[in-house]
């Protein structure tokens, strides 16, 4: 607590922390950010406007760029460089690359061993920590404050300006209590608990939130598995959700490239231990879920939102009360030629992805590999594997989970955002249905014409064993 | 950017809730490394047939009488997902200049007027209002005042919409957040004087 007694929450100490103006009824508040993460495709134009206006970066030793989004997967070729065949994707490249150079920040390029997506490298190198405020011009930037971060997305505009200011003009957003109390079932991890929570509160419902993450079953995921929750938090329409630091995360943290060390450990552990909310701080608004009662979920439709228990069925349209919402769901099914009330298990399906920043990370991959372990690949099934970054894909190497994949017969990639965004060559075919860790199921998020059903890496490896949609439970992991 | 006072314009309705991003501008335009054409892929995968160039005649902002609308009324929750801001740029590539709906994704509301692309917050009843008109007379035409935060529909009806303040001065003056920001710099370096930097990236 504060010297005047006055309970604050985690979110509340980490915004206090950084404001350099409050906020007033005239102007928003400046928020100073400790770490600007940059990749290539929501940059350039903010370059662009620095070099119009003869600026320069103001803290690139606070910056760090990583290629990601418009890179290939595509396996190294003799030299051991990954070809990038889209001329536009190798300009984007190209420019990123000078872009960095020019104003001196360390950026991580395609093939380095370094490299890999923006929001898995931050964990993975140690430079998100407990407390901190992290941006990045994408909107997953929420997936740091696993760590007890405040991160969140910004656009290529807020992105020039915290280049050149290094602060970012923001409303103080209000604050969300999402408990999720009790343990969670066999078969049933972080994803599940995502998916159910914006199935829950849809994918407006935590609009001008910042999300707070508590609760047994949160305290007791790992590091990689409350990053997968904090994720999604932009998809259910909060940009910022958070977790308070506690062992796990200091565990996580140890030892790594940009942790504190010695005595600086030691003291930033202590400042750490001051961050989680005070008992009794009040939010907003407070919702609770109980992890028992959770199944694997699944995605039926064009939203995030639009999830429910593997078992269930899809709702019916005629069931929806409200217009709107009624329309929305008659335009997803047929977007995804899926009738009311039909059930997903047993569905048809030609691709399984397991990848993207909600679940690339290696604990996600041993939890795929094991279950994959010993199995084929189901023949109607393209399955990719695409590791998060370079580490993970050495770490995931260094266990032989590739050979475990590849005997399986699923494609083992290099480390980008590959299928989750198709805009690197890595999609899906008009009409085709997959069994996807990522997280958006809009449109065509996945390749023009694709359908995606989001699941957890557990759900993904037995719909590709099963070649259909399976439920995970039901089908027990080969034992390592 | 340019200043925004007034707009007045003739509007189409794109009656969906949650249209995201993606949808705006699909990722595979997002490979530019500027803001031009950017107007021609917005809505794309509605807008055009397979080939992904034939406009889709079915599609409202394909329909000849809808052709100058320069406002734009949606469903609710617009703008989600992403927070890529070639979805505002597309938008006003196309020739919007507003977007009506009864609430925005935040970070879409953000980047829309950083650029000057006016987010008008209105009610339910607004809403379903403007989207009748808009289907029965595609000359239907509304003003939005920025200075008075008033949308003002055919019948002469006036509508509040929120807009804070800082954002109003910017849009009425024609000027972008970073003035502002680079004006604080003592600030800054005070607060960089009293805190520690917390990670070296260089190091
Ligand atoms: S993996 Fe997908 S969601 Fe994550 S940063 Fe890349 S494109 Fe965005």
């Amino acid at each position: 607590m504060t010297s005047n007694g006055k309970a604050r929450t985690l979110f509340e100490k980490v915004w206090n922390a950084h404001t350099v103006r409050e906020q007033s009824a005239d102007t928003p508040a400046v928020l100073y950010i400790d770490l600007h993460l940059v990749h290539e495709v929501t940059s350039p134009q903010a370059f662009s406007m620095l070099r119009e206006r003869g600026l320069a970066v103001r803290r690139p030793q606070q910056t760090i760029g990583t290629m990601d989004h418009s890179t290939p997967t595509t396996p190294r070729n003799a030299l051991g460089v990954i070809p990038v065949a889209d001329a536009l994707a190798a300009k984007q490249l190209a420019v990123f690359s000078e872009n960095c150079d020019d104003f001196g920040i360390p950026m991580y390029a395609l093939g380095d061993e370094h490299q890999g997506i923006v929001h898995v490298i931050g964990p993975e190198k140690g430079l998100t920590q407990p407390g901190m405020t992290i941006v990045c011009g994408d909107s997953h930037t929420s997936t740091h404050g696993a760590f007890g971060a405040l991160a969140f997305g910004i656009g290529t505009s807020e992105v020039g300006h915290v280049l050149a200011t290094q602060t970012l003009l923001q409303n103080k957003p209000k604050t969300m209590a999402v408990n999720v109390e009790g343990s969670l079932g066999a078969g049933v991890t972080a994803k599940d608990i995502i998916l159910a929570i914006i199935a829950r509160i849809g994918i407006g419902g935590g609009t001008g939130f910042v999300f707070e993450y508590r609760g047994e079953a949160i305290r007791r995921l790992s590091m990689e598995g409350r990053m997968t929750v904090c994720n999604m938090s932009i998809e259910g329409g909060a940009r910022a959700g958070m977790i308070a630091p506690d062992d796990t995360t200091f565990e996580y943290i140890s030892g790594r490239e940009h942790a504190p060390s010695g005595a600086d450990w030691d003291a930033a552990v202590d400042a750490w231990r001051l961050l989680p909310s005070d008992d009794g701080a009040d939010f907003d608004q407070e919702i609770t879920i109980r992890a028992d009662e959770l199944s694997p979920m699944i995605t039926y439709g064009t939203n995030p939102g639009m999830g429910m228990p593997i078992t269930a069925s899809v709702p019916a349209p005629a069931d929806e009360a409200d217009y709107n919402k009624k329309i929305a769901l008659e335009k997803a099914l047929a977007y995804m030629d899926l009738a009311p009330r039909q059930k997903l298990l047993g569905k048809a399906i030609d691709v399984v992805f397991i990848g993207s920043c909600t679940n690339s990370r290696i604990t996600d991959l041993r939890q795929a590999a094991e279950f994959v372990k010993g199995r084929k690949v189901a023949d109607n099934v393209r399955m990719l594997v695409v590791p998060g970054s370079q580490q993970v894909k050495r770490q995931a190497e260094s266990e032989g989970l590739h050979e475990v994949f590849k005997a399986a017969g699923a494609e083992w990639r290099e480390a980008g955002c590959s299928m989750c965004i198709a805009m690197n060559g890595d999609q899906l075919q008009p009409g085709q249905y997959a069994v996807s860790t990522s997280n958006r199921n809009f449109e065509g998020r996945q390749g023009k014409g694709g359908r995606s059903f989001l699941a957890s890496p557990l759900t993904a490896a037995a719909s590709a064993i099963a070649g259909v949609v399976a439920d995970p439970r039901a089908m027990t992991a080969s034992s390592l | 950017m340019e200043k925004l006072s007034q707009i007045q314009g003739s509007i189409v309705s794109i009656p969906m809730n949650d249209i995201d991003t993606d949808q705006i501008i699909p990722a595979r335009f997002l490979k530019v490394t500027d803001k031009e054409g950017l107007g021609k892929a917005a809505f794309c995968d509605w807008r055009y047939l397979e080939d992904g160039e034939t406009p889709n005649p079915e599609f409202i902002l394909n329909k000849p009488a809808y052709a100058g609308a320069t406002v734009l009324v949606a469903g609710d929750n617009f703008g989600c997902g992403s927070s890529r801001e070639h979805a505002p740029w597309a938008l006003m590539g196309a020739g919007f200049k507003a977007v009506i709906s009864t609430d925005f994704a935040d970070i879409f509301r953000n980047n829309a007027l950083k650029n000057g692309l006016l987010p008008v917050i209105v009610d339910r009843d607004t809403q379903q209002q403007l989207f009748s008109l808009a289907d029965e007379d595609p000359n239907t035409t509304v003003s939005v005042d920025v200075e008075a935060q008033t949308l003002t529909l055919p019948d002469g009806r006036e509508v509040g919409f929120p807009l804070d303040g800082f954002s109003k001065y910017c849009l009425l003056n024609g000027v972008d957040q970073l003035g502002y920001l680079l004006a604080l710099d003592a600030e800054v370096t005070r607060f960089e004087a009293n805190n520690r930097q917390r990670v070296v990236t260089t190091a």
